[in-house]
């Protein structure tokens, strides 16, 4: 395992993966100190083998009465490997053109009907695909492919959250093409996946009126990471108490440069505005060679 | 529960270290947590004591030093301390605020032999 995460890790699949998908190389890291440990933390039976060392403690090398204790200063990022290879990530993407958007909710809150809606809308002006992050299923990526539009599932089995390395190992499956629109839509959590950098350009959170004005107040950590707050489910605002203004009022309490959308992927209220938007953010060289 | 994953962080981290100081034991782990930060401390202790099962730093205890929460008040054009990503500037009462500190996730050093 090359990332940080570990929790499920030896359950994750990448739809389309060989069944030896934990060998992958990484070619792209050879010049980093740590990159001599990849086989070994790949194999979780080899996890509980860090006792090489007590075998060698047992033989007392050390002179008695000695004490060998010592402070060693390391000051390392916790998430230093995740964001390396988030880093990796982003730099392929960015040689391919490739803007990725990373899509985080509550589950529920219509991203896959709004990443459904905007691949069917979008099929003829702009390339897209789509890496769909669950725990279990292929349901996700099926809606998607249904559309027309290249889509590769990763399942995290117990995970609570997409990592670079899952991310990484999906772009290599999708082979996503030149100057086109990367969607990432990770596991539906409000908490987790806010701390884990993927490589993506921004994240994006989608909020649903039926959920409660009050959600970046209770998930600051969610609406502090994203770049954009995307309101969804619009045309039930006539039947549910849901304060738009107030809403928008907190997000920027935490966020004070959120910006957001309001829309119904279901009606298409405000898609417009949000098709703009992400022709917006795409690298301006791309968007012009598309033209 | 991401704690489980940044415990393995930490693991991680603590193994690179032991190969490369060629040493025995982990006696303990120190982090500096910051307030502001997408960890809770309690979930990170469990967490450690899960992961390092059958590990070289079995056994080792793990202190979580917080670092405050700061920020910088655009209204008051000051740093002021932030108790939460939620609270306001305990100036001006304003929402104004930007983190500058206290978003730290960090292996800061090992006590081994």
């Amino acid at each position: 395992m090359c990332t940080t995460c570990g929790c499920g890790h030896a359950d994750v699949t990448v739809e389309g993966e060989g069944s030896h998908s934990h060998s992958h190389s990484h070619d792209h890291d050879h010049h980093h100190h740590h990159s001599h440990d990849h086989d070994h933390d790949h194999d979780p039976h080899q996890h509980a083998n860090g006792d090489l060392d007590f075998s060698r403690g047992l033989g007392g090398s050390h002179a008695p009465g000695i004490s060998q204790a010592r402070i060693v200063q390391i000051e390392q990022d916790i998430l230093s490997k995740n964001d390396h290879l988030a880093w990796h990530n982003r730099d392929d993407l960015a040689r391919l053109g490739v803007l990725a958007l990373n899509l985080v909710s509550s589950p529920g809150s219509g991203k896959t009907t709004l990443l459904a809606r905007t691949a069917t809308d979008l099929a003829a002006s702009l390339p897209i695909a789509v890496i769909e992050g669950d725990q279990q299923t292929s349901l996700d990526a099926d809606r998607i492919r249904a559309t027309g539009a290249r889509a590769v599932q990763v399942n995290t089995g117990k995970g609570c959250h997409l990592d670079a390395d899952m991310v990484g190992r999906a772009i290599r499956q999708l082979a996503p093409e030149r100057g086109s629109v990367l969607f990432i839509e990770n596991v539906g959590n409000l908490v987790c996946p806010a701390g884990f950098d993927l490589g993506e350009a921004a994240k994006i959170v989608i909020l649903s009126v039926t959920e409660g004005e009050d959600k970046p107040l209770k998930y600051p950590d969610m609406f502090r990471a994203a770049k954009m707050m995307v309101l969804n489910k619009s045309d039930l605002l006539p039947y549910v108490p849901f304060d738009v203004e107030k809403c928008i009022e907190y997000a920027k309490r935490v966020n004070p440069k959120i910006e957001v959308l309001q829309l119904s992927a279901l009606t298409g209220e405000g898609l417009s505005a949000w098709y703009d938007w992400i022709k917006s953010q795409r690298p301006a060289d791309t968007a012009k060679a598309a033209e | 529960m991401h704690e489980m994953a940044l415990a393995e962080g930490v693991l991680q981290i603590v193994q690179d270290t032991v190969r490369a100081q060629d040493c025995r034991r982990v006696k303990t782990v120190w982090l500096d947590i910051g307030e502001l930060s997408h960890v809770a401390p309690e979930a990170m202790l469990f967490c450690f004591d899960a992961v390092t099962r059958g590990s070289v730093a079995e056994g080792a205890k793990l202190q979580i030093d917080r670092v405050p929460g700061r920020g910088w008040c655009h209204t008051c054009a000051a740093e002021v301390a932030m108790a939460s990503l939620i609270a306001a500037c305990p100036q001006c009462g304003g929402y104004q605020l930007q983190v500058t500190g206290g978003e730290d996730m960090r292996v800061r050093e090992m006590e081994v032999d």
